[in-house]
């Protein structure tokens, strides 16, 4: 008897603890591996340093890995573009930073024609892809995924761990193709065949653009497993109440980047794979009838402007995944500061639908006068065009949420105030570039170059910077020096007004891009004085951002501690500790009452109502 | 050099200014000032936004009187030109109008609605009709752009084969451009990269045994007669290049393994447009330019730069290899008389090829 009983007690026994494991497994796959609620999983507190710092699969730790790597590589990015100007500005004139740092390429400190391109390529590739891809969304969508939604991490730590590192070999790569005795790829960013297919045809097609290519299919499948990761978060892992019209418009912008990403990445995979068969193993996808140094090579029958629709079917949208991001942080913090809920909420998730989905049929833009049939200029005009639309709503939005506002000047929001301005002033000259007639004359000249900097380069970057100032105490637990911000940000907004204005004189003049020097054509002479007002703003501007730089490093160990809250805003990032810890909330995860945009809200005291306070008795939740 | 030495000047007010916050950093270390706006930086940046506001116009003023005459927005050279130009200056005249208005509210609202003590912000979330409105006024300024590009666009790329346009080659390679006339016939001989023979000075791999290629002409100095309409047959050898003829408002790539194509009728020879008024000014200006730049040359012991004399041309725009920069070739357009003594005196592809076999 006293067995039996025994025997099922212990089958009683076992069945609760089934149970209770049950309970568990079922928490573990709604709220994700969550460690913190239970004590017999606390071993996993323990942490090295590699696992903490380097090999982490901490969605906080993850975002400042990108951000740091991203910032190394501006770096690099924006030194050359400082040394390319010079010489556009100084053509041919010997200078030590060429002789200290381009070494043989630049023999008594004159620069080689080939490097400038291969700097100008390099440039380009590192700016788009490292900084305003991998850096920006890599760092934002990390960081703030998870903690404004409510989630303890991304869907998969170990594919997000598994992204970084793939990214950073990327990194490696590219930077290592810069020491080939032969230089790097120098065929322009976009890198079109035959000049990229070729090695006869230039220097840097050879080992450098292989190098290019593998660390750019390297990088492609890095943003394949971040964007997944961000789209089965967004989804799945909301915490309770966090319906998608509560979503912070950060979130819906990361959101939808990602899936634009899904979309069109894999294109440009294909496209550089098939060029590496072109290039190695004899195919002819891109290449047909050439005749170069003597020889008529083998290949038949393809297309170089094959290749033109496959780079752009990822090179256009990838302009808004660069700026998709920013525009999301932009109308974050615009409305935190304005302290104001953002102007427009579902018009503005609307035009972000509008512009992704837009986006993956207007490449053709690029492509005017590239020999395709000028009825498919036509049909690119007409949807060119419509991506206005969506985008004049989202710039007058964001004017009517400044007011009747009440402004806090942080840094952060100077930096968004000019980002609506630089991409105001980038996007109109758009309306000429799209318009297939008007871009017959104005087509791959320094035009191009002025609008596209201003409205995704400045524009992206500022947003970059605005989302650094406003979320650096949630990353690094201390606050940034204002005042460097503000002078970081005055001096920058000046140069790049000062760079990219008057470069739409010189685009209008005729002067094409990626011209080592104009001096072979009398013509532009009085174009000069231009070019130097150019680049004497592109090195004030360039050299102040060692300001930031330093405020950002030295702040990471000497800045002042980080409130809770700093800013005031109502979104769930601000609920967790200001100290780390794995997991996001050490407690239970806050439930969501309402949308993140609740600042001054009437009835209420405070000039915000976080998303996790309960609406009052007789409150009512905006239909938004 | 000059410009270096402020470059170096700037560098060391930067560093200056630096020092001079850290100062003020260290100054303000003890207070519990956070890295939070205060009042003071709200009004201070505030009345910064009003003066970046002055800045934008005054850059757009500054750029538009001492730079205004550069762009090709006037004297096209060509018959489309002017309905490039036209639709160019609507739209740049719209782009004015929206970029002045915006930036002022975007500006004014930040210097207006600065942060104070005791304002609190308007609750205002929605309005379906402030959206509509910034919709439909978009939809209907771009819908009568696309409209007017779309025509511009589809007269400029439609060759009417009725006008009898001559028909010219434009053969590009690194890094130079060859041009060649289709000749008596008007048709071009076939012609192919595998066919080119060095020997036989066949550069541009015409075909030999095509009857149409006998009396074409290859020449490196574009000749177009003014008033007829040219086809131009674009083909490259090596890599992509582009043809870009910026007075003629005329671009089309060059794409090797397949024949591209861009017409225009030149309206303006070349004798005219170096006596159009504008022209003369912006001759003279680069001329003053290069005697400046001569001055330094010389006293370098350099030769002195030649006095610059106004010439249509065609550039290449689009990145081919190392002297991309410098890939040209000069065009002339004359009057149909002078274009066909001036056609006379050369040699048609099958009498330069028999003086080779000599």
């Amino acid at each position: 008897m006293d067995e039996r009983t025994k025997n099922i007690q212990g089958i009683n026994d076992h069945a609760k603890q089934l149970k209770n494991s049950f309970k568990k497994y079922k928490q573990i796959m709604s709220t994700h591996a969550d460690i913190h609620e239970h004590d017999d999983h606390g071993h996993h507190h323990k942490e090295t340093f590699i696992t903490k710092y380097i090999f982490s699969q901490d969605h906080k730790m993850i975002a400042k890995q990108y951000l740091i790597t991203g910032t190394i590589m501006g770096v690099i990015g924006v030194l050359m573009s400082m040394m390319f100007r010079m010489q556009i500005a100084w053509p041919e004139e010997p200078n030590i930073l060429f002789e200290a740092l381009l070494g043989k390429w630049a023999p008594d400190g004159v620069m080689d024609a080939d490097v400038y391109l291969a700097l100008v390529t390099i440039h380009g590739t590192i700016m788009v892809f490292f900084v305003l891809t991998a850096g920006l969304s890599g760092t934002f969508s990390n960081l703030l995924i998870p903690l404004q939604i409510g989630a303890r991490d991304m869907a998969s730590g170990f594919l997000n761990m598994l992204s970084f590192w793939i990214f950073f070999a990327s990194c490696v790569i590219m930077l290592f193709s810069l020491f080939l005795e032969a230089g790097p790829a120098a065929a322009g960013w976009t890198i079109y065949p035959p000049l990229s297919a070729l090695p006869m045809a230039q220097p840097g097609s050879g080992l450098g653009m292989t190098l290019w290519l593998v660390s750019m299919a390297i990088f492609i499948a890095q943003s394949l497993l971040g964007s997944l990761n961000y789209i089965v978060t967004v989804i799945n892992l909301r915490t309770k109440g966090m319906s998608m019209t509560r979503l912070p418009l950060t979130v819906w912008a990361f959101f939808i980047t990602a899936v634009i990403g899904v979309v069109s990445f894999p294109v440009l995979l294909s496209a550089a794979l098939l060029l590496i068969m072109d290039r190695s193993f004899g195919t002819s996808f891109f290449l047909s009838d050439i005749f170069i140094q003597g020889e008529v090579l083998h290949y038949q029958g393809g297309s170089p402007v094959l290749f033109e629709h496959l780079f752009w079917f990822l090179g256009h949208p990838e302009v808004y995944i660069v700026i998709l991001p920013a525009m999301g942080i932009v109308s974050e913090i615009m409305a935190t500061n304005s302290r104001k809920p953002i102007f427009g909420y579902r018009a503005m998730v609307a035009s972000i639908l509008a512009i992704a989905f837009l986006s993956t049929i207007v490449w053709g833009h690029h492509m005017f006068v590239s020999g395709m049939n000028p009825f498919l200029g036509s049909v690119f005009t007409f949807t060119t065009l419509l991506i206005a639309i969506p985008s004049a709503v989202k710039a007058f939005n964001w004017i009517t949420t400044l007011w009747k506002g009440n402004l806090q000047m942080n840094p952060a929001m100077l930096f968004c105030i000019g980002f609506v301005s630089t991409f105001i002033t980038g996007g109109l000259t758009g309306i000429i570039l799209g318009d297939s007639a008007l871009d017959i004359n104005v087509h791959d000249t320094y035009f191009v170059v002025a609008h596209f900097h201003l409205v995704m380069g400045i524009s992206a970057l500022y947003g970059m910077f605005a989302g650094i100032y406003h979320w650096y105490p949630k990353m690094f637990g201390r606050m940034l020096n204002k005042n460097l911000g503000y002078i970081h940000f005055w001096v920058t907004a000046v140069c790049a007004y000062g760079v990219f204005f008057p470069m739409h004189f010189i685009g209008m003049a005729g002067l094409p891009r990626r011209y080592y020097t104009n001096s072979n054509f009398p013509l532009f002479d009085d174009l000069a004085d231009v070019n130097v007002v150019i680049t004497v703003f592109a090195l004030i501007g360039g050299v102040f951002q060692l300001v930031f730089l330093y405020n950002f490093f030295v702040s990471i160990f000497y800045g002042k501690r980080a409130p809770q809250n700093p800013w005031r805003a109502t979104t769930l990032e601000w609920t967790t500790p200001v100290k780390h810890v794995h997991g996001n909330w050490p407690g239970e995860i806050p439930h969501v009452y309402r949308w993140s945009y609740d600042y001054s809200k009437p009835g209420h005291d405070d000039d915000f109502v976080p998303q996790n306070v309960p609406l009052k008795e007789g409150e009512e939740e905006l239909q938004h | 050099m000059t410009a270096f030495l402020t470059i170096i000047i700037v560098l060391f007010v930067a560093v200056a200014i630096w020092q001079m916050v850290k100062i003020f950093d260290l100054a303000q270390a003890g207070t519990d000032d956070l890295g939070i706006a205060t009042e003071k930086d709200n009004k201070v940046n505030a009345y910064l936004m009003l003066a970046f506001l002055v800045f934008i116009y005054a850059i757009t003023i500054v750029c538009f009187v001492k730079w205004g005459d550069l762009p090709l927005m006037s004297d096209a050279a060509s018959e489309h030109g002017d309905r490039i130009d036209n639709l160019m200056i609507i739209s740049m005249v719209i782009i004015f109008f929206v970029q002045t208005f915006t930036q002022f509210l975007l500006h004014y609202f930040s210097y207006k609605y600065r942060g104070q003590k005791g304002r609190k912000a308007l609750f205002y979330a929605d309005n379906n009709t402030l959206e509509a409105i910034w919709t439909i006024i978009p939809v209907i300024v771009l819908a009568g752009l696309i409209i007017y590009g779309l025509f511009t666009w589809t007269t400029i790329m439609n060759v009417n084969e009725d006008d009898d346009p001559m028909v010219v080659e434009l053969y590009a390679q690194q890094f130079n451009w060859t041009a060649r006339y289709a000749g008596q016939d008007n048709v071009l001989g076939l012609a192919n990269v595998r066919l080119i023979n060095i020997d036989k000075a066949n550069v541009l791999g015409i075909d030999e045994s095509d009857p149409n290629a006998f009396d074409d002409v290859v020449v490196k100095e574009l000749h177009l007669p003014v008033g007829r309409p040219v086809v131009f047959k674009m083909r490259s050898q090596d890599v992509l290049h582009s043809a870009y003829m910026p007075h003629f408002r005329a671009q089309m790539n060059c794409v090797p393994g397949m024949i591209t194509q861009f017409a225009f009728t030149p309206t303006v020879t070349t004798k005219e447009m170096r006596e159009n008024p504008n022209m003369i000014d912006k001759v003279q200006n680069i001329n003053e330019i290069r005697k400046e730049n001569s001055k330094k040359l010389v006293a370098k012991g350099e030769e002195a730069l030649e006095p610059y004399e106004f010439d249509y041309l065609l550039l290449c725009n689009k990145i081919c290899g190392k002297s991309h920069y410098n890939m040209q070739m000069k065009i002339i357009v004359e009057t149909q008389e002078e274009f066909d003594a001036w056609m006379k005196e050369q040699k048609t592809f099958k009498a330069s090829m028999t003086t080779q076999n000599n």
